[in-house]
C-alpha cells in the first residue's frame, strides 16, 4: 500500500474498499469486492447451502467461515446441563445448520459451545473481527464489526451463496457520510442514547446509499462494547454500514484476543492499522453533526428506530397516527410514567458485559416491580461466564429479574421468548417494529440503563434518578 | 429464475411509508429451511386478526388483488433486516415488482435475485400511483413505467437489469472470476 501522504487523501471507506476490489466496477458490471471473514448462522443459511448442494460447489475458504448458533436457541436456563429446545421447526433448523457446518468443513460453535453467542457478539470476542477487513453475514446488524474500522455489512441469503461458493460479492460502490459526535456525553448518556438521537435525526431512511463513519471526541472516547452499540444500529437508519477508525481503543481491545494476530505478527498488523483512518483533507459525499454535550437518554415512542426522542420530551405532535394507534400513545404527551409489563436486557446492540455491568448498576440493591417481566440475555457464553465472575448474575436474580442463556431471544422473538398481544416493553433491543418482539407487542427502544429503571419502577422513567 | 421482460398488471397499493421486514414476513415465519411457501404468511400481521381469519379491509385479501403481479407502496419500501425470506415471500404471493419513490438497499438487492424488479419513480407518480388500485405497465427492456397513459423512466443497475432479462442469477458470473480471486488471493498473502 502506498503511504497515504503522497497519494489523494482517502477516507476510510475508500481505504476498505480499494484494498478489497478483485476487479473494480465498470458501467456494467459492479465490482467484485472480496470477503474477509463471513460469519453465518442457523436462519439465514440453509437455502444458501442448498444451492451449493444443487450445483455441486464447495465453500471456497471454510478457514474464512464461522458459524454459530443464536436466533433459534432457547435462552431458558438449561436442565441437568441440556439445552430444552421445545420447539420443532427451531430444532431442525439448528441441527442442519450442523448438517451444513460438517459436510462442507466449517468451524461451528453450536449451542452448548464455550464460545456460541450472538454472532456480533463473538467475533469480536474471539478477536476475529479485525481492522481493514471486510466481513459479511446474513444479517443487517453485521454493521456491529465497523466498530474495528472493518467494512461489515449485511447480506441476503443469496448473496451468502455467493460468498460461500466465491468468497466474493457484486458491489456498487456506496457514498459517505459523516456523523461528527462532539462534546462529552452527560451522566447516564450512554452510546445508545447516542445511536437513537442520530437516527432521529437522519430517519430511518436517511442514511440509505451510504456508509456512515462515526467521528469525533464523543466517539473517540467510547469503548470498544460502546462503539459496537453505535455502529450496530447503522442500519436502522438504511445505511448500509457504519465505521469507526481504528485507534489504541481498538488495539488494547484486540491485543489478547484468542484469534488476532501474534507477535510479529501483531507488529506488522498494528502499523497496517495505523494507515486507515480516514486522511486529513478527504471528503465526505454528506455529513451531520450531533452535539454530543446536549443528548440526553433517548427512547422511542413509535415504530421505527428513528421516532426517539429525550426520555422527558412529549411525543412529538406530528407523529404518525398509525404508530400511535398501534402504540396507544397520545401526541404532545410524555411516555414517562407509561407502565410496562416486560424488560428485555440483551441482543447484539446491548448483550456485551459493559451493558450488562450499566444494568446491574440500577438493579443492585433493587428489586423489579412485580407487574414486570425482567429477562436479562447476555450476548455470548464468553459474556455469561464474565457477568457471573463478577457476580451480576446474583445481583439480576435477587433483583427478581431471570438470568437467562444467550442469544438474540426477544430481541427477534424466534424462539419461544415472546411478548403476548398488547403488552408493553422497554427493550434495549434495536427494533420497535410492530410486532416484532412478537405478534401485537410494543416496543420502546432505550438504554441498559433506562431499561433497567423501568424494570424497578413499573413504568418509564428518567434512569438518572436512579445513577 | 423467470426472466422479466415486460409485465402489464393490476396494482395493489400500501401506502404507508417504511414498511419493514418485519412487516412484510414477520420472524416467527423465518424458522423455515425452505424458500417456498411463504406467501401466505406475507403481512401476516396486517392480514390476519388473532384468530388468524383475514381481515377483508386488507388489500391482499380483496378479491379483485388476486393476480395482481404489481405491489406500490410507500416510501422506504423493506427497511429493516436482510432477511431474503421477505422476497421470497413477495414472489410466492405473485409479485413480480414493487414500486415505491425509495425501496431500503438490502432489500432491494434482495429482491433483484429473486426476479423481483424494484421500480422507483418519481415522487409525482408515485403519488398518483398511491390514490389506488390501477393498470400498469413496466418494461424492464425500456426501462419505464406506463400508468394513466403516462410513461415514467425508472434506473436500475445494467447488470442486474441484464440478469433479469435473461433469467439468469449472478453466481455464474462469480464463479466466472475463479481465475483473478485465486490471484487476488495469492497477493494478499
Amino acid at each position: 500500500m502506498a503511504p497515504s501522504s503522497q497519494a489523494a487523501p482517502l477516507t476510510l471507506f475508500e481505504k476498505l474498499w480499494r484494498s478489497h476490489l478483485v476487479r473494480p466496477e465498470t458501467a456494467d458490471t459492479p465490482a467484485v469486492l472480496y470477503v474477509d471473514l463471513h460469519l453465518v448462522h442457523e436462519v439465514t443459511s440453509p437455502q444458501a447451502f442448498d444451492v451449493l448442494r444443487g450445483q455441486r460447489l464447495q465453500v471456497r475458504r471454510p478457514d474464512r467461515t464461522i458459524a454459530t448458533m443464536d436466533h433459534s436457541t432457547p435462552t431458558t436456563p438449561r436442565q441437568n446441563g441440556r439445552f430444552i429446545i421445545t420447539d420443532a421447526q427451531c430444532a431442525a433448523q439448528l441441527s442442519q445448520l450442523e448438517t451444513n457446518c460438517a459436510e462442507f468443513g466449517i468451524e461451528l460453535h453450536p449451542l452448548g459451545d464455550d464460545a456460541q453467542g450472538i454472532v456480533h457478539v463473538i467475533g469480536p470476542e474471539l478477536g476475529l473481527t479485525q481492522p481493514g477487513t471486510t466481513i459479511v453475514c446474513g444479517d443487517s446488524h453485521t454493521a456491529t464489526h465497523g466498530a474495528f474500522g472493518a467494512l461489515a455489512f449485511g447480506v441476503g441469503t443469496t448473496e451468502v451463496g455467493h460468498v460461500l461458493a466465491t468468497q466474493c460479492l457484486l458491489q456498487r460502490r456506496a457514498k459517505t457520510l459523516e456523523v461528527r459526535v462532539d462534546g462529552r456525553l452527560g451522566s447516564g448518556v450512554t452510546p445508545k442514547d447516542v445511536i437513537l438521537a442520530v437516527i432521529a435525526k437522519l430517519g430511518v431512511g436517511g442514511g440509505a446509499g451510504h456508509i456512515l463513519e462515526y467521528t469525533g471526541t464523543a466517539i473517540c472516547s467510547l469503548s470498544m462494547e460502546g462503539r459496537m452499540t453505535v455502529c450496530n444500529m447503522s442500519i436502522e437508519a438504511g445505511a448500509r454500514a457504519g465505521l469507526i477508525a481504528p485507534d489504541d481503543t481498538t488495539f488494547n481491545y484486540l491485543a489478547s484476543r484468542p484469534r488476532a494476530p501474534k507477535r510479529q505478527a501483531w507488529d506488522r498488523a498494528v502499523s497496517a492499522w495505523r494507515r486507515l483512518p480516514t486522511d486529513d483533507g478527504a471528503t465526505y459525499d454528506s455529513a451531520l453533526a450531533v452535539d454530543g454535550t446536549a443528548l440526553e437518554p433517548m427512547i422511542t415512542w413509535g415504530t421505527n428506530p428513528g421516532m426517539a426522542i429525550p426520555i422527558r420530551a412529549p411525543v412529538p405532535g406530528t407523529a404518525d397516527p398509525a404508530a400511535l394507534r398501534y402504540m396507544q400513545l397520545e401526541a404532545g404527551k410524555p411516555v414517562l410514567g407509561r407502565a410496562v409489563d416486560v424488560v428485555f436486557i440483551g441482543s447484539c446492540t446491548n448483550g456485551r458485559l459493559s451493558d450488562l455491568q450499566a444494568a446491574a448498576a440500577v438493579l443492585r440493591g433493587r428489586r423489579v416491580a412485580t407487574s414486570v417481566r425482567t429477562l436479562v440475555v447476555p450476548g455470548s457464553q464468553a459474556v455469561k461466564r464474565a457477568a457471573e465472575a463478577e457476580g451480576l448474575d446474583r445481583v439480576f436474580r435477587e433483583a427478581g429479574a431471570e438470568w437467562r442463556e444467550p442469544g438474540c431471544s426477544m430481541c427477534i422473538a424466534m424462539n419461544g421468548d415472546t411478548l403476548r398481544p398488547g403488552q408493553y416493553a422497554v427493550s434495549t433491543s434495536n427494533r420497535n417494529f410492530e410486532g416484532r418482539q412478537g405478534p401485537g407487542g410494543r416496543t420502546f427502544l432505550a438504554s441498559p440503563f433506562t431499561a433497567a429503571a423501568a424494570a424497578v419502577r413499573g413504568f418509564i422513567v428518567d434512569p438518572r434518578e436512579m445513577l | 429464475m423467470e426472466p422479466f421482460l415486460k409485465l402489464t398488471s393490476r396494482t395493489v397499493v400500501l401506502p404507508a411509508a417504511n414498511i419493514d421486514t418485519d412487516q412484510i414476513i414477520p420472524a416467527r415465519f423465518l424458522k423455515t429451511t425452505d424458500k417456498l411457501g411463504l406467501g401466505k404468511h406475507a403481512f401476516a400481521g396486517w392480514r390476519y386478526d388473532e384468530g388468524g381469519r383475514p381481515r377483508s379491509e386488507f388489500p391482499l385479501n380483496a378479491s379483485e388483488t388476486a393476480g395482481a403481479r404489481v405491489l406500490v407502496a410507500g416510501e422506504n419500501f423493506g427497511c429493516g433486516s436482510s432477511r431474503e425470506h421477505a422476497p421470497w415471500a413477495l414472489v410466492d404471493w405473485g409479485f413480480r415488482a414493487v414500486v415505491s419513490v425509495a425501496i431500503a438497499d438490502i432489500f432491494r438487492a434482495n429482491a433483484l435475485k429473486n426476479g423481483l424488479l424494484p421500480v422507483v419513480v418519481d415522487s409525482a407518480m408515485h403519488r398518483r400511483l398511491l390514490a389506488g388500485p390501477t393498470t400498469v405497465t413496466i418494461d424492464l427492456e425500456s426501462q419505464t413505467l406506463t400508468a394513466y397513459g403516462e410513461s415514467v423512466p425508472f434506473a436500475v443497475d445494467p447488470f442486474a437489469r441484464r440478469c433479469l432479462i435473461d433469467g439468469v442469477d449472478e453466481l455464474g458470473f462469480l464463479l466466472g472470476q475463479a481465475d483473478a480471486i485465486a490471484r487476488f488471493e495469492q497477493e494478499q498473502t
